[in-house]
């Protein structure tokens, strides 16, 4: 197996032990979804109206909850001088990272975003607009969320400061993935809203490992 | 190893190491060739881990330089330095949920290494291999960490208190293992309290 890949299948495995942070960012999620419908009451117009927003916004939250930790358990205990000295490049190493959180937090989130969309009394095809836009939306997240994370990797309480520096940056992608599934509401394209978000994602996955192996290398001479 | 991957000297040229406005040690030149152990002494606080994190490359010389000489010519890059070293660091880098053998085979792979699962009994380690690694002792984390240094098989190895946690067994293996590295033509550049138990040059900081 590549380096790339083994640092992949490692951090998938960290994640998915014991005390790792998919299954929390799953329960974290389906919580979200189950106690809005109870706060907002049994009007089924409005939760389908709202639903949308309130899974991505929920996705969005869940995925952040374990994002502190994609550099920083490495830099506390000193593995991540020794992946930096080893042959995959830095970069590959923040994109080996990115994909990981990825996999072990929104593509489960998105998996999960079906069963949890039946909650909002949304119809089949705005389940369907929903499915995609998550699809396409949460690397974006896990990018974007990666320059935060390296951005903090010395902070003892980064985890603080994390939300405030990358949320902003996400709003995009919370306004076009809510956005698509509106538009399906009202029996309307989505196509136009889920092409800008790829873009967007895509984007973002291609430019982020350079910004976040720039700050990794900062934090490794701090 | 393989013998184009072999440095035959690493140089350090009249090197300044600063943190923030605190300047650590200035003017420091000095030579290792193959074969050779440096040891490097003195005060907690003096600067010791810096210098290993400067010639790792993790940490840029406010001044001088460092060369390393190899079957390729002089190189001055600190990337390419570092894809030569073999770390051992005061932290064992080692997860608590991960078994013993999946770390090691985890930098293995990394490192391109060979994963011989002789290196376990070498170190001591054999009957722990499927132990996740928060049940080992320290002592036996610092053992792990040097079956990680044996399979990285990098010439350059840059070691910060190499005998710390590690029983009097474990010390001798250390001392064992460093004098089979120099006699390999490798180098060991470490940061150390006690006697390396090698014939080797020291500098003191």
């Amino acid at each position: 197996m590549s380096p790339f890949f083994t640092l992949l299948a490692r951090d998938v495995r960290l994640a998915a032990r014991s005390g790792g942070s998919a299954f929390l960012a799953l329960s974290f999620f389906a919580l979200v979804a189950t106690l809005v419908p109870l706060g907002v009451g049994a009007d089924l117009r409005l939760l389908a109206r709202v639903g949308g927003g309130v899974l991505w916004v929920g996705a969005v939250l869940a995925a952040l909850l374990s994002l502190d930790r994609l550099f920083q358990g490495d830099f506390e205990d000193g593995s991540l001088d020794l992946i930096a000295l080893s042959p995959l490049p830095l970069e590959l190493t923040a994109l080996a990272k990115m994909l990981a959180h990825w996999l072990s937090t929104g593509a489960a989130l998105t998996l999960l975003s079906p069963l949890l969309a039946l909650l909002f009394n949304l119809p089949p095809a705005a389940i369907l607009t929903l499915f995609l836009s998550l699809l396409l939306g949460t690397p974006a997240v896990s990018a974007i969320g990666a320059i935060g994370a390296s951005l903090t990797l010395s902070l003892k309480r980064g985890g603080l400061i994390l939300p405030l520096i990358i949320l902003p940056l996400l709003s995009p992608a919370v306004i076009f993935g809510a956005g698509a599934v509106s538009l399906t509401l009202d029996r309307l394209a989505a196509d136009g809203a889920l092409s800008l978000l790829a873009a967007f994602s895509a984007g973002a996955v291609l430019l982020s490992p350079f910004a976040a192996a720039a700050s990794v290398r900062l934090n490794l001479g701090g | 190893m393989v013998n184009s991957e072999m440095i035959s000297s690493l140089t350090a040229e009249r090197l300044t190491c600063a943190r923030g406005d605190r300047v650590l040690f200035e003017d420091l030149s000095f030579r290792v060739k193959t074969g050779q152990a440096l040891a490097v002494e003195g005060a907690n606080g003096v600067g010791k881990t810096s210098l290993l994190r400067l010639i790792a490359g993790f940490l840029i010389p406010a001044a001088g330089r460092l060369v390393v000489q190899d079957a390729g010519g002089e190189s001055h890059d600190a990337e390419a330095r570092g894809k030569k070293i073999g770390w051992l660091g005061h932290q064992d880098g080692l997860k608590p949920q991960l078994t013993v053998a999946e770390q090691l085979a985890f930098w293995a792979a990394l490192y391109r290494g060979t994963a011989d699962p002789g290196v376990l009994a070498e170190v001591g380690l054999a009957r722990q291999a499927e132990l996740p690694c928060r049940y080992l002792s320290a002592g036996q984390k610092r053992r792990l960490a040097l079956a990680r240094l044996l399979v990285s098989q990098r010439p350059l190895w840059l070691l910060d208190e190499p005998f710390a946690a590690l029983d009097s067994s474990g010390q001798a293996l250390i001392a064992q293992v460093m004098a089979r590295h120099c006699g390999r033509g490798g180098i060991i550049i470490a940061a150390t309290h006690e006697p390396l138990g090698l014939a080797n040059e020291s500098l003191k900081l």
